[in-house]
């Protein structure tokens, strides 16, 4: 536990260092493009057209739970992607993110851990870009925005640390098995399904079944999504006690996850 | 008081095959047992009980063939590996000119790159702002500051790295190689700069094949091989010592090729080989010694030469021109001669013999240069070439230029107030 306090202190010492990393990741990102840092966005709000289009021109899913209509279930929809967008993205890219920048690990001394907090961070704020377009479709699709929505920053903080827990020990593991990476692609596709974020927990197959219910209950991302929904889509207060078991979980999975990365971390000069 | 103190230092590295890597993963995620299963195939030692103390203010260099550990024990002073066994103890900051630019982003500018790898390198924001225009100056990128790094040519993409690395101003200072890849201009500017590090008392550990300037700025010198400490001490002394070992290894590996194809020799691979002939007449050896007759690789300019040849005549003949060339590291010939264009009259040779060939002064300059030794007829009929075969280096603190050192002495006229170099240079 000691050395845990002492790794997060030379994190902290390196504070700068990762604040201009993610300024530099954001920048290069769009660097080269006319439109730069409007693609954050235009991404979110294209996606955001797409789906409306798709679900209310071409599906029309009329499931009471969407009021029966298509536009709120492309909203509901938009609320479970983007926060999931940030969460694959950054676990994706943790995947890579000690090789990419092998030479670093290798000819530079400072603490490797930068570079998955920067990943987890600059995705981060890439959701935020996203966030404006989702509030101000709330209100354009005709639902209210409550003062709920202020409660956003602590699902944000559970979805951070569980994110960041889950990208150090995908980091660290990929190093020495890079098979990770591929599995891992096909593992977000089922997780995505998993988590209820094209459908909603209130639909009768689901609550038709004990089994399928507990199961979606047991991943930390199901209740993430819905901390997303109960700020944003529903307006009202989230299951503060699931969030609050969530965010128990997230805490050991960083603390576990960031052990293993502390035992692999010198093996990382030699093997990136 | 020592700045870096490595202590009977190992580091020995793992090699992991693809196949143990695949049930590696299996275990763990069956067995769950990570780290146990994490066992590598094959050891392989970089160091091995190696020993350095460098006291502060001193330039040490390190010497070695590629692969004898050099980078490794500049990685383990610096933090990024730790040692196997043994400790490492640096007093100070450390800042190590491993890899220019390591930490580029080839998409944005300098301007920014400049920060980043600053702050990576250890230093504050405000640090960097406050020696920014210097920084810039120094790798004379005025014009291209703002420019996204990935435009920059290789020279500017060093130069860049360089200037950052050596504004980090720190206590002990890390050199790789580095300097290999600089233009000409740029190249005497490092080299005041490190200059300019010794006489502030830092300490410097440089790590170069560039054996010239090891000598010329190391107090003292250690020789790696094959992960060993071999010897430390002073410059002239190691690396004499390790030109000797490496002209050695040369010979050895000459000589065994040429017993494996002792049979029938073809013409080309002769060729190729540098050494062609079909040996009617022989060069069985070759040394150089200095004037008192020791064998020697590194010379002053100053210093005569003896070049020493074992020959086998195979069978007896009175057409024979021994002959010798010394080429510097660019081809150029800086001399060349042979006993038929001095006049001299072969009568008869006829089994082992040598001859040996006095240079009073070499008067050579700075570098590196290659010797042709060769025994042939008058009508230049090859009976044994060795083209390039033997090297030898001249070292000197003094930097002329051009391909020899003539003879020559300056005087002026009372009223040119002029002070002698110091004695001692």
């Amino acid at each position: 536990m000691a050395r845990l306090f002492h790794n997060l202190r030379e994190l902290y010492r390196y504070r700068v260092l990762i604040q201009n990393l993610v300024v530099r990741e954001l920048k290069a990102r769009y660097r080269g493009t006319v439109l730069g840092f409007l693609w954050s966005f235009f991404n979110p709000l294209l996606l955001m057209i797409v789906y409306t289009a798709v679900f209310g021109l071409i599906i029309q899913p009329r499931d009471p739970a969407f009021e029966s209509k298509p536009l709120i279930y492309a909203l509901y929809l938009f609320c479970g992607i983007l926060p999931w967008h940030w969460f694959s993205s950054s676990t994706l890219e943790s995947a890579n993110v000690l090789m990419i920048h092998g030479n670093l690990i290798k000819k530079i001394l400072f603490p490797a851990e930068v570079l998955p907090v920067v990943t987890v961070t600059s995705n981060m704020i890439h959701f935020f870009f996203g966030l404006p377009i989702v509030l101000a479709f709330i209100p354009i699709l005709g639902k209210k925005l409550t003062p709920y929505a202020l409660l956003l920053p602590v699902v944000v903080l559970v979805q951070f640390i569980f994110s960041l827990g889950f990208s150090l020990l995908i980091s660290a593991l990929t190093v020495h098995f890079r098979d990770i990476k591929d599995i891992l692609a096909n593992w977000l596709t089922f997780w995505f399904f998993a988590t209820p974020i094209v459908y909603s927990m209130t639909f009768s197959s689901i609550q038709g079944s004990s089994l399928l219910r507990n199961f979606l209950n047991l991943n930390p991302m199901t209740h993430i999504i819905q901390g997303y929904q109960y700020c944003l889509f529903y307006g009202g207060l989230f299951h503060w006690k699931r969030l609050g078991v969530t965010l128990l979980v997230s805490l050991v999975l960083f603390v576990v996850s960031y052990k293993i990365f502390d035992r692999l971390r010198d093996s990382f000069p030699e093997e990136v | 008081m020592y700045a870096i103190e490595v202590v009977e230092v190992s580091r020995v590295y793992q090699k992991y095959s693809a196949r143990h890597r695949f049930q590696t993963f299996k275990s763990a995620l069956v067995k769950g047992d990570l780290f146990r299963s994490l066992r590598p195939d094959e050891l392989v030692t970089a160091l091995d009980d190696v020993t350095i103390r460098v006291e502060k203010g001193q330039t040490f260099g390190v010497i070695g063939e590629n692969g004898s550990g050099k980078s490794t024990l500049l990685k383990l002073v610096a933090g990024i590996t730790k040692p196997t066994r043994g400790t490492v103890r640096t007093e100070g900051k450390v800042s190590a000119l491993i890899e220019l630019g390591a930490g580029f982003h080839p998409e944005i500018s300098g301007r920014e790159n400049i920060f980043i790898n600053g702050i990576m390198l250890g230093l504050s924001r405000k640090e960097i702002s406050a020696k920014f225009d210097e920084i810039v100056r120094f790798a004379e990128l005025e014009d291209f500051i703002d420019a996204p790094v990935k435009t920059y040519s290789s020279g500017m993409y060093m130069r860049l790295g360089f200037a950052i690395a050596i504004n980090v101003n720190p206590d002990i200072l890390l050199i790789d190689e580095v300097l290999a890849v600089g233009d000409a201009a740029f190249v005497p500017k490092c080299l005041d700069r490190i200059d300019d590090f010794r006489r502030r008392k830092k300490t410097i550990l440089f790590v170069s094949h560039d054996l010239t300037t090891v000598e010329k700025i190391c107090d003292r010198v250690g020789w790696l091989k094959g992960g060993r400490l071999l010897m430390v001490g002073d410059p002239k002394r190691v690396i004499d010592m390790y030109l000797q070992d490496v002209a050695e290894t040369q010979e050895e590996k000459f000589e065994r090729r040429r017993e494996e194809k002792a049979p029938q020799p073809s013409a080309e691979e002769e060729r190729r080989e540098n050494r062609w002939g079909k040996r009617e007449v022989e060069i069985s050896r070759v040394i150089l010694k200095n004037l008192a007759g020791q064998e020697k690789h590194v010379f002053a300019p100053d210093e005569g030469m003896i070049l020493e040849m074992d020959v086998v005549a195979h069978a007896e003949t009175d057409d024979f021109v021994f002959g010798i060339g010394i080429f510097n590291s660019q081809g150029i010939c800086c001399y060349g001669t042979n006993t038929h264009l001095e006049n001299f009259e072969p009568v008869s040779i006829r089994g082992e013999g040598k001859v040996v060939c006095r240079i009073e002064r070499l008067n050579l300059i700075n570098g590196t240069y290659y010797l042709d030794v060769a025994v042939h007829k008058r009508d230049g009929y090859p009976y044994d070439y060795h083209r390039n075969l033997y090297s030898f280096l001249v070292s000197s603190t003094l930097r002329d230029v051009g391909i020899g050192r003539l003879p020559h002495a300056w005087s002026f006229s009372p009223g040119i107030e002029i002070k002698p170099p110091q004695r001692g240079e």
